[in-house]
């Protein structure tokens, strides 16, 4: 008899507290991340998580998000999608449907965001990408946005770069063709190059798969097709093998990179070897100003290194979706609803001031802004050496 | 000519790593008639404890020798010490997984799978253990780049490829001409009649996986030295194929293991240097599935009545 009383207690003070959890969850704005926590990649996942819980606390310590005429304390649901596609997808229905969030920030790398834009866009669930740059990933998806320029304009910026700061004449292209991002923008190189130089301007366009450490046999080719400049738009763990392969194998001139090099790791990965190259990205860390630098202190005196720019696009991302919230003028507490309207506020957002640079976007949800091209310095930093605008 | 001449060296160094791990395939099969799948993750395990062998060396723990070495007599001790200790991994796993199942009298299938379990458990345990980041490992070697006559070797890859021959030498002198190799060889040809002759079996299996496994550290060692870059399934893929390099060569010969590792090393870059390299591992799979069918026993293997 006394088992079963207190089995019923137990039932109804769980029933209570269900009720109770029900009833803060409507001061509460529940959003999703899914970023690369394990995998490949993982450093990309940890800059995004520091990046957001950086900001996360900065609002809730200043008392919560205001919307319209209420108040809300943020949560933060980080899901890993261990750097694969599937999981990817895996975590943006699990976030949508489970986690009931309102919005999506994530995945990073085009290989996750592409097939998780599909989830969130048939789900009608806003979600940015911050660092996504294949056209594919927001294309044709009224739901989904990024943070970050795309990949036809990042290509022509590096071919346009090569042949004007090294005088390249011909050029030659490593990448991975079993992930989007390489792939993409080793082509879009291609045809850029192509155009200012005339057909077969490319002199070696080398393939490679993921997971694979030997590139001998492919830079052998690239070093007798006597191309000016090598551009391998790749992710930070392959680069430093790439270049390091390369100078072994008696390559040395110049080596061009997209903006997946411009992780926090790869100096303690590549070391010696990378100094005095040159990659496109969204930001430099050295010598910035303003806001960026403030946001860069602050990040490296909580984390102890200087944030990438996946944590960059990630503080962006993250603000840029507060603020539509915000300038939807309150929320309605019916979830499907207030989907749409964030959606339809983030479409409007003209001249957002981020941290790595201003933003208005487009019709397709991308937006219009600059790509700075870095130097790694002889000190190992990300040094600002130019900036090219649309 | 010189293109051909340096994907040779290329195909020789990456064959050499193929050829160190395909080896402790067939030096487990060839006595336990066992596939021993955690063997990749034991290479992982060796880069891994190699790894913090030699920053132990260089100073970047708390607790340091006194006195500093040169980096030559580091990258030497770290092999040594990196062996050692990859041997009692490769030994407790023999110990802890494939023992009691022996002693019990499974089936070979079931210490298959429990070999390949044993692997996910080494990847896995290792990533939660030191996380998903990558590790860089630290240059013991300073680099030189000699140029031949256009042809370009470094000095790395001259240790790699001297190595993997003295390993072969030393290996095939052990097995046929010392006593512990003619046990080794004894308890695979009869495991039953071989304790009634006074062989401790159970010494001579440990004695097979401290061999095994000495090597496969060593291939971790100079796998980083060459790719220092380090990762928690770095040993999956290449073990993968180190073991389908072990049955090219007929597996359970020493001979087989070296042929068969440096014939998909060469099939491998070769086909990637003069076709499009996407289609690397389809040719090179389609060759080997030809010679298979052709010669489903390898290159010196021999028929035996059962298989797994």
């Amino acid at each position: 008899m006394s088992r079963k009383r207190s089995v019923l207690s137990v039932l109804s003070l769980l029933v209570a507290l269900s009720f109770v959890s029900v009833g803060s969850a409507a001061d509460t704005l529940k959003i999703g991340f899914n970023i690369p926590l394990t995998g490949d990649i993982p450093k990309v996942g940890e800059g995004s998580k520091f990046a957001a819980e950086m900001l996360k606390e900065e609002v809730n310590g200043a008392g919560g998000l205001k919307v319209g005429d209420k108040t809300y304390q943020l949560e933060f649901i980080y899901e890993d999608n261990e750097s694969k596609a599937e999981s990817a997808t895996a975590a943006a229905l699990k976030l949508i449907t489970q986690d009931q969030v309102l919005a999506i920030i994530g995945p990073q790398a085009s290989k996750q965001a592409i097939p998780a834009g599909e989830v969130c866009d048939s789900y009608m669930t806003p979600m940015i990408s911050p660092w996504s740059t294949n056209p594919q990933t927001t294309k044709d998806r009224p739901y989904v946005f990024r943070a970050c320029f795309l990949d036809p304009f990042q290509g022509p910026v590096a071919a346009k770069f090569v042949s004007e700061e090294f005088g390249a004449k011909k050029a030659a292209v490593l990448y991975d063709i079993a992930s989007d991002y390489p792939k993409g923008l080793a082509e879009y190189f291609k045809e850029a190059f192509e155009k200012i130089h005339g057909p077969g301007s490319v002199v070696a366009f080398e393939t490679f798969t993921t997971k694979d450490r030997d590139f001998s046999a492919q830079l052998t080719n690239i070093i007798k097709s006597g191309a000016d400049v090598l551009f391998t738009p790749q992710y930070y763990d392959e680069v430093p093998l790439i270049v390091k392969q390369a100078h072994e194998l008696g390559w040395n001139k110049p080596i061009m990179g997209s903006d997946s090099w411009g992780s926090a790791e790869l100096m303690t990965l590549c070391g010696d070897d990378c100094k005095g190259l040159f990659f496109s990205t969204h930001y430099a860390a050295a010598g910035a100003k303003g806001a960026t630098k403030e946001f860069i202190e602050k990040y490296k005196a909580k984390y102890g290194y200087v944030p990438d720019d996946v944590a960059a696009l990630t503080w962006d991302a993250t603000r840029l979706l507060l603020q539509a919230i915000q300038e939807t003028g309150g929320l309605t507490g019916n979830l499907d609803k207030d989907r749409e309207m964030v959606k339809d506020a983030l479409a409007k957002v003209k001249d957002f001031d981020g941290i790595t640079g201003k933003m208005t976007f487009t019709p397709e949800g991308d937006p219009i802004k600059c790509a700075v091209i870095v130097k790694i310095s002889d000190q190992g930093e990300f040094e600002f050496y130019k900036s090219v605008c649309p | 000519m010189e293109v051909f001449l340096q994907n040779l060296l290329n195909a020789l160094q990456w064959g050499s790593f193929y050829a160190l791990i395909a080896l402790g395939y067939t030096l487990v099969y060839g006595v336990l008639l066992l596939i021993n799948f955690a063997h990749g993750d034991i290479f992982m395990v060796g880069a891994y404890i190699g790894f913090f062998v030699a920053s132990f060396f260089l100073g970047k723990y708390a607790f340091h020798l006194p006195l500093d070495l040169p980096p030559s007599v580091i990258f030497l001790l770290t092999l040594l010490l990196t062996m050692a200790l990859t041997s009692v991994v490769g030994v407790t796993l023999e110990r802890v997984a494939y023992r009691p199942l022996r002693r019990k009298g499974a089936p070979r299938l079931y210490v298959v799978i429990t070999a390949l379990m044993c692997g996910l458990l080494l990847e896995n345990g290792n990533l939660a253990l030191l996380g998903a980041s990558r590790r860089s490992f630290p240059e013991l070697l300073p680099k030189a780049v000699y140029d031949l006559g256009g042809v370009s070797v470094t000095n790395i890859k001259i240790l790699v490829i001297i190595a993997a021959l003295l390993v072969f030498v030393f290996l095939e002198t052990v097995v046929r001409k010392t006593k512990l190799g003619m046990a080794m060889r004894a308890i695979s040809y009869d495991r039953m009649a071989v304790p009634l002759m006074g062989i401790p079996v159970d010494t001579v299996i440990v004695f097979t996986f401290v061999l095994g496994s000495s090597m496969a550290a060593l291939g971790g060692v100079l796998f980083a030295t060459a790719y220092p870059v380090l990762e928690p399934y770095m040993g999956a893929l290449i073990g993968w194929k180190a073991f389908i390099a072990a049955v090219i060569g007929g597996i359970g010969e020493i001979r087989g293991a070296f042929a068969g590792g440096f014939l998909l090393g060469f099939i491998e870059i070769f086909v990637a240097a003069f076709f499009p390299s996407t289609l690397r591992d389809l040719i090179s799979f389609s060759i080997l599935l030809v010679f298979l069918s052709v010669r489903p026993t390898g290159f010196f293997g021999v028929a035996r009545a059962t298989k797994i």
